[in-house]
């Protein structure tokens, strides 16, 4: 067990966590927060398993490195425009929730409300 | 057995703990609160993997830019009437097993590693002298993956275009509201009178150094960005109006001039996106300096949000 496992498995369970709260919340901001945590956890078990290959006297793999940088900035990108979303939604609807057991409730297009 | 490990095994256990905090609690406020300290203890994680440059980014716009966002829409949503819909037992039940199959699956990945696993590392390094960066990941970055660079740009942009259209048509043109997050006092002004000078050298430097140590356009944009915000928030500066011409400007002109020096590359280099050999350190940091202004103003309209109200004449 070496610093970079720890954190693959630590990674491992952030994205177990992260569907958990997807799947299981119903609001929206929560839905995007758990997604957020997924997302970390994924960067996190990419950059473990690409670290092994570390070569080239470098305490890391430069490739996986940039392309995690990527990454982030495409997921704060991407929730950006989901809260966006989530608050139109909220000034269309006046609703917070998604309602499992209702599917025809949310999906009233703005102007309904 | 070392120290530094059971250092490492204590953020591990406070990265999952306030992890699993963000899931669980019933405030919304409480779980983005959460949140932020999360980013910032995974950064720490990203520096014991050695990714200083991943850690820096990951503070800054994984925590700070995505907390702030969260905290603006935990706000705006104070009001909102929160329904009891949550999910009954049994169905948590078969979610939380499903989901920790699937952990279960990435641990084995994890533990259980290919003998041989491909790596991009020794030509990286082989050829990195060539354009003069010292920072290998910038060298991926702005010379081996430039494409994917500029695209992450666009989307950048594409993403501030979808937030702006979800306006309502009567504030379009208009301007963010930021007064959602604090009504401006005494503390507020003082730090957003403080801070930015200090703020602002730091993200000069963070996109200069960048080209030799860890940093670059985007940890120096964000924290540009962050400054900007607080000036805004603090009621010291007037949000600009998204038709603004000057805003408009600022945030394609990176993108543009990138794209302009990639074009360059056929007639100089031979192909879209390469340098002229003797040439390249220079056009990298003028590309970075200006993708460092588009990336501040892209990340701070962002963050500020739709439009939503027009400016009073």
């Amino acid at each position: 067990m070496n610093t970079g496992m720890l954190f693959g498995l630590c990674g491992a369970a952030l994205v177990g966590l992260g569907l958990y709260g997807l799947v299981t919340n119903p609001e929206p901001l929560r839905k995007i927060l758990a997604f957020n945590l997924l997302g970390s956890g994924v960067f996190l078990v990419f950059g473990v398993i690409s670290k092994r290959a570390a070569a080239a006297g470098l305490g890391g793999d430069p490739v996986p490195q940039a392309m995690v940088i990527t990454a982030i900035v495409v997921a704060f990108a991407a929730t950006a425009m989901a809260i966006a979303l989530a608050l139109r939604l909220f000034e269309e609807t006046g609703q917070a929730t998604l309602s499992p057991d209702d599917p025809g409730g949310t999906s009233t297009d703005g102007g309904n409300s | 057995m070392t120290i530094s490990f059971f250092f490492d095994v204590g953020l591990a256990v406070l990265i999952l703990g306030v992890g699993t905090s963000t899931i669980i609690v019933r405030s919304a406020f409480a779980a983005v609160i959460a949140f932020v300290v999360y980013g910032l203890l995974l950064a720490i994680a990203w520096v014991r993997l050695s990714a200083v440059d991943v850690a820096l980014t990951e503070a800054a716009i994984g925590g700070g830019m995505t907390g702030m966002l969260l905290l603006g829409a935990v706000a705006r949503l104070r009001l909102a009437k929160v329904e009891e819909t949550r999910m009954s037992l049994p169905a948590c039940l078969v979610a939380g097993v499903s989901c920790a199959l699937v952990a279960a699956g990435l641990a084995t990945a994890v533990l259980l590693p290919p003998a041989v696993v491909p790596t991009l590392a020794p030509m990286v390094m082989e050829n990195l002298a060539q354009s003069g960066l010292g920072n290998p990941v910038a060298g991926v970055l702005f010379v081996y993956r430039a494409l994917d660079t500029l695209l992450e740009k666009v989307v950048v942009l594409l993403a501030l275009l979808g937030v702006w259209s979800l306006a309502p048509d009567s504030a379009w043109g208009g301007m963010p509201g930021l007064r959602v997050y604090a009504q401006p006092n005494s503390t507020l002004t003082f730090l957003a009178q403080l801070m930015p000078p200090l703020g602002i050298v730091v993200g000069i430097y963070m996109c200069w150094v960048g080209a030799k140590d860890p940093g670059g356009a985007f940890q120096g944009g964000a924290v540009l960005a962050a400054m900007w915000l607080l000036v805004m928030i603090a009621g010291l500066e007037r949000p600009p109006s998204i038709s603004h011409p000057w805003l408009r400007l600022s945030l394609v002109i990176g993108p543009a001039i990138f794209l302009a020096i990639g074009l360059a590359g056929f007639v100089l280099a031979n192909a879209f996106l390469a340098y002229p050999s003797g040439y390249a350190k220079p056009m990298i940091v003028a590309v970075e300096v200006v993708l460092t202004l588009s990336i501040a103003v892209a990340l701070g309209m962002l963050a500020a949000g739709p439009p939503e109200r027009v400016r009073q004449q």
